[in-house]
């Protein structure tokens, strides 16, 4: 069930822009504010008509402005979160799911519900509940439609950081129940770095950049239209222990890694954003330093950034770290690539939201 | 006390309130929706019955629904008897002079249905009509209710209008208001006096209905 879209319009924004999702993925849709990402998703539900496009599902034509197809929204299956939730205000959670049923059925709308974990809450309207159990709610509906594609417009920009982990996690989670495209809209980069599986950078309404998040994370052309300081490495991790002074000591290819509190019962699996601009390098062992994180890895490739700055790709043991450094620093340094040197990581530089449950691989998705 | 003509504006009334629910719905849910260029205009002629006098009005009517008009040829040649100056005519009139009253408050009840909310029914596969049904109408219906009240309660006031298109038959077009002005002029200020109270009376119990059961629904909705 692979989604294929393809945009083109001049009014009310330029916008070209084409990309597939595939059964099973999730693609992100990353750009800043009014760079056309919202309108690709209201293209594929049907609620905007761009001049030119085409979106299909598995072959089947939900819009085809040269063939004259365009299907009303209510007969595409989408299930789409919105930004707002736009939940319906005089009906429970559990009502809310059913009406997005073929044949509502109270029993299955509650078993939805449960699988976002709101059990219990069925009978709450949405005023009664908080942000982070609408937007549960708003899942569940999405999900109750049976939907071929799966939409996700800023979902968690209107909960606290606090939750946003939490929901983070969640979609990780519910991801292994997914068998449909999932496309997320969001101009956060962690957001993106840690739920998706591919990314298209949007700019001014077109696709800059497109490929896996690892290759688009570690691309600082890709980034300066989102800002260069998003740039990233994500290391997958195992939680081992949480240490009686806080820390939590999780076990990374790179060795074991120290981090501030990490939720999660040890075994674990977890994904760590590593921000390029935090990573210190140096090419002695360093003694008598603060940071908890010493690694040694070796210098794959240095690429000089249009500033001052210039980006060393790390390897340590078969996965790549990235160090935002200044040219300055490794000129002192006579850096080259093969090098051997030792990345420097403070435990307090990654950020709480920086980390987020991994997906299970023993269990894909059915 | 005239109890005929008190009837008849209920009548009057109910049927106006009737017809015009589903014109309230129909054009109050495109003008709250749909943005076109001719939408001043439409608006603009909507609240004309508001601002002109009910007798220019009313002579317009009258010669729209006359013996010389289409209309009223039509009307004559389908039911052998003449529109003006029957209670058909009047029912009529009245659909056209309610216009504001009832599509300006249901245009202002879809108004207040978020766009996303209208998006997310489709999303959840509900027809247009479906969507209206089960999302819109819940969420429009305290925009609804003041229209059909203010309708109900306005046709039961309403004078100049009435008596150049009704004249004032008895049983037929002379409505209770009608009734007053008569006994007014024939110095029966007593009927007049409890005509008029129980008219207050009315028009009072309608409209404390009405704020009751927004307050319900807005208790219910937040």
């Amino acid at each position: 069930m692979a989604l294929e879209v393809m945009a083109r319009a001049r009014t009310p924004i330029p916008l070209d822009v084409a990309f597939q999702v595939e059964p099973g993925e999730l693609l992100a849709l990353v750009g800043h504010s009014g760079a056309g990402k919202t309108t690709l998703l209201r293209t594929i539900a049907g609620l905007w008509r761009p001049q030119t496009g085409r979106v299909a599902v598995n072959g089947r034509a939900w819009l085809d402005t040269a063939a004259g197809v365009d299907l009303p929204t209510h007969r595409r299956r989408v299930g789409i979160v919105f930004q707002s939730y736009a939940l319906f205000p005089h009906m429970t959670a559990v009502q809310n799911v059913m009406a997005a049923m073929d044949i509502p059925d109270k029993a299955e709308a509650e078993r939805t519900l449960d699988l976002v974990n709101l059990h219990g809450l069925a009978d709450r309207k949405p005023a009664q509940l908080s942000g982070g159990q609408q937007q549960r709610v708003a899942v569940a509906r999405a999900l109750a439609r049976r939907p071929y594609a799966l939409l996700l417009d800023e979902p968690f920009s209107a909960v606290d950081r606090a939750t946003r982990e939490k929901l983070y996690g969640e979609i990780i989670e519910l991801r292994r129940h997914l068998a449909m495209p999932v496309v997320l809209v969001t101009h956060d980069m962690n957001e993106a770095q840690l739920l998706a599986d591919r990314m298209v950078v949007i700019a001014d309404g077109r696709a800059v950049r497109e490929g896996t998040t690892a290759e688009v994370m570690a691309d600082p052309d890709a980034l300066r239209a989102m800002g260069i300081r998003e740039l990233a490495a994500m290391l997958p991790a195992i939680i081992v222990e949480h240490a009686a002074d806080g820390l939590t000591r999780l076990d990374a290819p790179t060795g074991s890694l120290f981090l501030p509190g990490v939720e999660g019962k040890p075994g674990t699996r977890v994904r760590v954003r590593i921000m390029a601009h935090e990573v210190i390098l140096s090419r002695l062992r360093p003694e008598g330093l603060s940071a908890q994180n010493i690694i040694a890895g070796k210098v794959v490739r240095i690429v000089p950034g249009v500033g001052p700055g210039v980006i060393v790709y790390v390897d340590v043991a078969g996965h790549e770290i990235l160090a935002r450094i200044t040219r300055r620093a490794t000129d002192q340094m006579a850096l080259a690539p093969g090098d051997t040197v030792h990345v420097i990581l403070k435990s307090m530089s990654v950020a709480r939201d920086h980390v987020a449950r991994a997906p299970d691989p023993s269990q894909a998705a059915e | 006390m005239d109890w005929t003509a008190l009837w008849l504006s209920m009548r009057l009334a109910g049927w106006t309130v009737v017809v015009l629910l589903p014109v309230a719905v129909l054009m109050g849910r495109f003008l709250a929706y749909r943005q076109f260029r001719a939408k001043g205009l439409v608006e603009a002629l909507v609240m004309l019955p508001l601002v002109l006098p009910p007798t220019v009005f009313g002579f317009y009517l009258l010669v729209a629904f006359g013996r010389n008009s289409p209309v009223g040829d039509l009307w004559q040649s389908l039911f052998a008897h003449q529109l003006v100056f029957s209670f058909e005519g009047l029912v009529a009139a009245s659909v056209i002079f309610n216009l504001p009253f009832a599509i300006q408050p249901a245009q202002r009840g879809f108004e207040a249905v978020p766009v996303e909310v209208r998006e997310a029914a489709a999303c959840c596969g509900m027809s247009p009509v479906r969507s209206l049904w089960r999302v819109e109408l819940p969420l429009a219906w305290p925009g609804l209710i003041t229209a059909m009240v203010l309708t109900f309660a306005h046709t039961l006031g309403e004078f100049g209008i009435v008596l150049m298109v009704g004249g004032s038959i008895p049983g037929e077009t002379k409505t209770i208001a009608i009734a007053i002005y008569d006994r007014v002029q024939g110095f029966d200020d007593q009927a007049a006096a409890i005509m008029s109270a129980v008219l207050v009376a009315i028009s009072l119990f309608t409209i404390a209905v009405t704020y009751w059961l927004s307050a319900r629904v807005g208790r219910r909705l937040s």
